[in-house]
C-alpha cells in the first residue's frame, strides 16, 4: 500500500476506501511531494459536504459534545467526516492526541471517520493543513464535515475560515470571560452552545451570551441562537442539530454561500502565499548573512532601526524609487 | 516533507489500568512522535479503525489483565485483513517471556515488561519504523 501509485489511491479514496483516505491525509499533512497532485485532484470534487467548524476554551466538552452531534447525524443516516485538532509541543514535535477517547462510539462506527491532528506549529487553533483534510473528507463524500479545534482562548479564531457554520462551545465556568471574549470567539460564532447545563450558573452564561450578542452590530440578518446543552444528558442536541440546518438554510436562501466560499478561498491563498514568501524570506542566506550584518550595526548604534529594517525588506517593498 | 512517526496508544478489553500506557504515550511524546491515545475498554475491532483512519505506523497495546493470548493475534488478525499488513503491533504489561515467544511468531513485535526505561521503548519503534519505510 505504502508504494501504491498516487491515481489508484485517489480512485479508491473516492470510492469510500478508508484506508486509501487515511494514506491521502498523511500525505498532505506530513507536505509529501504528492500534496499539491493530490489538491488539484480533490479540490474539484469538493462542495458535497456541509462544513462545521467547532470551538471553544479547553475543558469546554467540545469532544463529547461533539460526537453526541456526530450521532445525531447518523441517525438521519449522514455520513461524518471529522478533523480533531491538539497541541503539538513547540519544544519536542510530539503530540498526545486525546480527542477519540470522548468519541468511543462515533469512533466505532465505520461511517465516521476521525482524524486527530497535531497543529504542528499553527497557532490560530488549528494545523497548517487542516482545511485540505476537510477538502479530502467532502472529494471522499461525507455528508457532513466538521472540524475540532484545540482548546482556543481569544485570539485563535482560524476555524473561522475554514467552515461554513461555526459553533461557539461554552461552559458555566467561562462566564466571567464573557466581556474578553467579545473581540473574538464573541464575533465567529454562528451557533453558540452553553454545554454541561446541568452545572451552576448555566442560566446566566445563557443571558450574557444573549445580552452580548444584541450589542452586535452584525449587519448579517442571522441573529446566533444560544443553546444549552449537556453532553451527559443528551440534551439540547436535536437543537443544537437544527441551529446548524438552520444556518445552512439561512446561507443558501440568502445567496451568501457563494461570497463565503469566496472569501474562505481567499483567506486561505492568501495564507499559502504569505507562508510561502516567509520561508523564501528566511532561507534566502543572502539575507540570512544580511541580518547579522544589520543586528551588529543597530546594536553598535550605527544606524536607526526603521532604516534596519528597510535593508532587510525584499526589492521593491524597502520603499526606495527603483 | 515533515514525517512524523504516529503510535496509536490503546487498551483492550476490560483491564481499566492504564498508568503504563499513559507513561508510554508521555515518553512517546516527549520524543517527538505524534501518539493517539484512545482510551480504556477498546475491542480489537475499534482499535483496528482507528489505526486505520489515522494511518498510524504502530499500533501499542497496553494489557495487565492476561487476556494478551487472544488479543494481540486477534487486532493482528484484523489489520492485516484491512491491508495493513506492513503496521507494526508492539505493547506491553504482565506478559511471561514463553508467551512473548509465541507471540512474535504470530507477527507480534517486541512486547516490554514491567520496569523497562522507555529510552528502550522510543528507541525500539525509532529502528522498526526507520527500516520499515526505507
Amino acid at each position: 500500500m505504502n508504494r501504491q501509485a498516487l491515481p489508484q489511491l485517489l480512485e479508491a479514496a473516492f470510492g469510500g476506501n478508508r484506508r486509501a483516505l487515511a494514506r491521502l491525509i498523511s500525505l498532505v499533512e506530513n507536505d509529501a511531494p504528492e500534496r499539491s497532485a493530490i489538491l488539484d485532484a480533490v479540490i474539484p470534487k469538493t462542495g458535497g459536504a456541509w462544513r462545521v467548524g467547532v470551538t471553544g476554551p479547553p475543558g469546554a466538552g467540545k469532544s463529547s459534545l461533539l460526537e453526541e452531534i456526530v450521532m445525531a447525524y447518523r441517525e438521519r443516516g449522514k455520513t461524518v467526516g471529522l478533523a480533531a485538532v491538539d497541541p503539538t509541543s513547540p519544544f519536542t514535535g510530539g503530540a498526545f492526541l486525546r480527542d477519540r477517547i470522548r468519541m468511543a462510539r462515533a469512533g466505532a462506527d465505520p461511517e465516521v471517520f476521525i482524524r486527530s491532528l497535531g497543529s504542528r506549529g499553527s497557532l490560530g487553533g488549528l494545523s497548517a493543513q487542516t482545511e485540505a483534510v476537510l477538502d479530502l473528507f467532502d472529494a471522499a463524500g461525507k455528508d457532513m464535515v466538521f472540524v475540532e479545534t484545540l482548546g482556543v482562548g481569544q485570539a485563535e479564531l482560524d476555524v473561522a475560515e475554514c467552515g461554513y457554520t461555526t459553533v461557539v462551545v461554552l461552559v458555566p465556568e467561562s462566564g466571567d470571560g464573557i466581556q474578553a471574549m467579545k473581540a473574538g470567539l464573541m464575533e465567529i460564532g454562528d451557533i453558540f452552545l452553553v454545554n454541561k447545563c446541568d452545572h451552576d450558573g448555566a442560566a446566566l452564561l445563557e443571558m450574557e451570551l444573549r445580552a452580548a450578542l444584541e450589542l452586535g452590530s452584525n449587519a448579517d440578518s442571522w441573529k446566533p441562537p444560544v443553546i444549552q446543552t449537556s453532553a451527559i444528558e443528551g440534551r439540547g442536541i436535536a437543537e443544537a442539530v437544527e441551529a446548524i440546518e438552520a444556518h445552512r438554510t439561512h446561507l443558501a436562501q440568502n445567496g451568501q454561500l457563494p461570497h463565503l466560499r469566496r472569501r474562505l478561498l481567499e483567506r486561505r491563498l492568501r495564507r499559502g502565499v504569505e507562508t510561502r514568501v516567509t520561508h523564501a524570506l528566511w532561507t534566502d542566506p543572502e539575507r540570512a548573512a544580511k541580518l547579522e550584518e544589520t543586528l551588529d550595526k543597530l546594536l553598535s548604534g550605527g544606524v536607526g532601526f526603521e532604516e534596519s529594517l528597510r535593508a532587510l525588506l525584499p526589492e521593491g517593498l524597502d520603499g526606495e524609487e527603483s | 516533507m515533515d514525517r512524523k512517526i504516529r503510535v496509536l496508544v490503546a487498551k483492550p478489553g476490560l483491564d481499566g489500568h492504564d498508568r503504563g500506557a499513559r507513561v508510554v504515550a508521555a515518553a512517546l511524546k516527549d520524543a517527538g512522535m505524534e501518539v493517539i491515545y484512545t482510551g480504556l475498554h477498546q475491542t480489537p475491532e475499534m482499535i483496528v479503525e482507528a489505526a486505520i483512519q489515522e494511518d498510524v505506523d504502530v499500533v501499542a497495546l497496553s494489557i495487565l489483565s492476561g487476556s494478551h493470548m487472544s488479543h494481540f493475534p486477534k487486532v493482528r488478525e484484523l489489520l492485516d485483513a484491512a491491508g495493513a499488513t506492513d503496521m507494526l503491533i508492539t505493547g506491553g504489561g504482565i506478559i511471561p517471556a514463553e508467551d512473548m515467544k509465541v507471540l512474535s511468531e504470530q507477527g507480534i513485535g517486541k512486547l516490554f515488561g514491567p520496569g523497562t526505561d522507555t529510552r528502550e521503548v522510543v528507541e525500539y519503534i525509532r529502528g522498526e519504523v526507520s527500516s520499515r519505510n526505507s
